[in-house]
């Protein structure tokens, strides 16, 4: 599907173990859910340093996910844990630079749950058109070759 | 080692204003350690400035990275000496020492201070840096089971603590542990509690933090100057 530079583009990072297990399910049990995503699939969220989401949003993304497994449950024991704060810390530099922290967000599932990690799609694609496009984008770099 | 931390991200795009092109320097030392200004960090620091910048509408600025071993010692400058015609401005990620040196190396380039330096210190806990030497230049920590009550108590007192110790905390701020506190632990643990009855003296503050900048010369280790005379 292209994408002329009108729809938001998401980044999900998603762990190996639960959150892209979950995404897989969801396309296994045929789950709709916006097109609006690309996913990256890290062997934990806690791989996942605050200059990657930064260097995402500054390239033009409009969102960023880190789905991670549940608390309590992560493969690595607490690389989620670490992912958490470093999505928190993240949020305060995005304030500081002048983007909205909403755009960056953190999720927890379980490699069970193919329908939450539609519905989480679901949610930040609403959240992020909601907010408009990224104001750092710049169409050349979103449009996709064919 | 010394303790930093950073600077927002709005006062550092107020001071790169004037410039066009900036690198951003960090160090591999201690700003490295306490995660404040290393590699990682120059990364972050270069990733939010070029947003924040094209954000408010001064998109035409260069921010470029990098990082050298230390910016205490200009034997580790040699990488920058070419970056000095390409830049109207260095944005250091080092200590204040390392800002100054990089400066008097290279007067034709600004160096701006990317980092809050805070003081001496240790890592308490993960993620806590505390203070630990003020650099008083006449250490004296024998006579007190090698804790300093001039870092670390809040009165810098040195004959035992004053009446406002609760539960070994300092009646200052209850997130300071009592100095005195963990004097007399110290020298407890020591079997040295007799040291307490000693009087400590007052500071002579003359051998530090007194009359301007300080030097230390070693006339022995001064071997160019030697070579040159003969």
């Amino acid at each position: 599907m292209g994408n002329d530079g009108s729809e938001p583009l998401i980044l999900a990072f998603c762990c190996h173990y639960c959150a892209y297990a979950a995404a897989d399910l969801a396309g296994s049990l045929r789950l709709n859910y916006p097109p609006n995503v690309r996913v990256v699939r890290v062997p934990c969220t806690g791989k996942v340093e605050v200059n990657h989401i930064l260097r995402a949003f500054e390239w033009g993304v409009d969102g960023v996910i880190v789905a991670g497994c549940l608390e309590g449950g992560c493969h690595f024991l607490e690389g989620n844990l670490r992912a958490r704060k470093r999505v928190e810390r993240t949020k305060q530099l995005l304030k500081e630079i002048g983007m909205e922290p909403e755009r960056l967000e953190m999720f927890n599932l379980s490699s069970a749950e193919g329908p939450r990690f539609a519905e989480i799609i679901r949610e930040m694609t609403e959240r992020v058109r909601d907010l408009g496009l990224s104001p750092l984008r710049q169409v050349n770099t979103i449009r996709e070759s064919t | 080692m010394i303790v930093a931390n950073r600077k927002d991200i709005r006062d550092l795009r107020t001071m790169v204003a004037p410039y066009k092109r900036v690198l951003i320097v960090g160090c591999g030392t201690c700003v490295t350690v306490c995660l404040a200004g290393g590699e990682r960090e120059v990364a972050i620091i270069g990733s939010s400035l070029r947003m924040a910048l094209r954000l408010a509408g001064q998109s035409d600025k260069q921010i470029d990275e990098c990082t050298v071993e230390r910016q205490c010692d200009r034997a580790f400058f040699d990488p920058l000496t070419e970056s000095v015609g390409r830049y109207d401005a260095f944005l250091s990620l080092g200590c204040g020492v390392g800002v100054q040196e990089l400066a008097e190396r290279f007067p034709t380039v600004a160096v701006l201070p990317g980092l809050n330096t805070q003081f001496m210190g240790t890592l308490e806990a993960q993620g806590v840096w505390a203070e630990r030497c003020v650099g008083c230049g006449d250490c004296r920590l024998v006579e007190f089971g090698a804790v300093c009550p001039i870092a670390r108590c809040a009165k810098r007192l040195f004959n035992g603590p004053c009446g406002g110790l609760r539960d070994g905390r300092c009646e200052v701020n209850r997130d300071i542990a009592c100095a005195w506190q963990l004097i007399y632990d110290r020298l407890k643990a020591l079997g040295q509690l007799d040291r307490l009855r000693e009087i400590s003296p007052i500071m002579d503050w003359s051998h530090g933090n007194d009359g301007g900048p300080r030097r230390v010369v070693r006339g022995d280790q001064q071997i160019a100057a030697a070579c040159a005379r003969d």
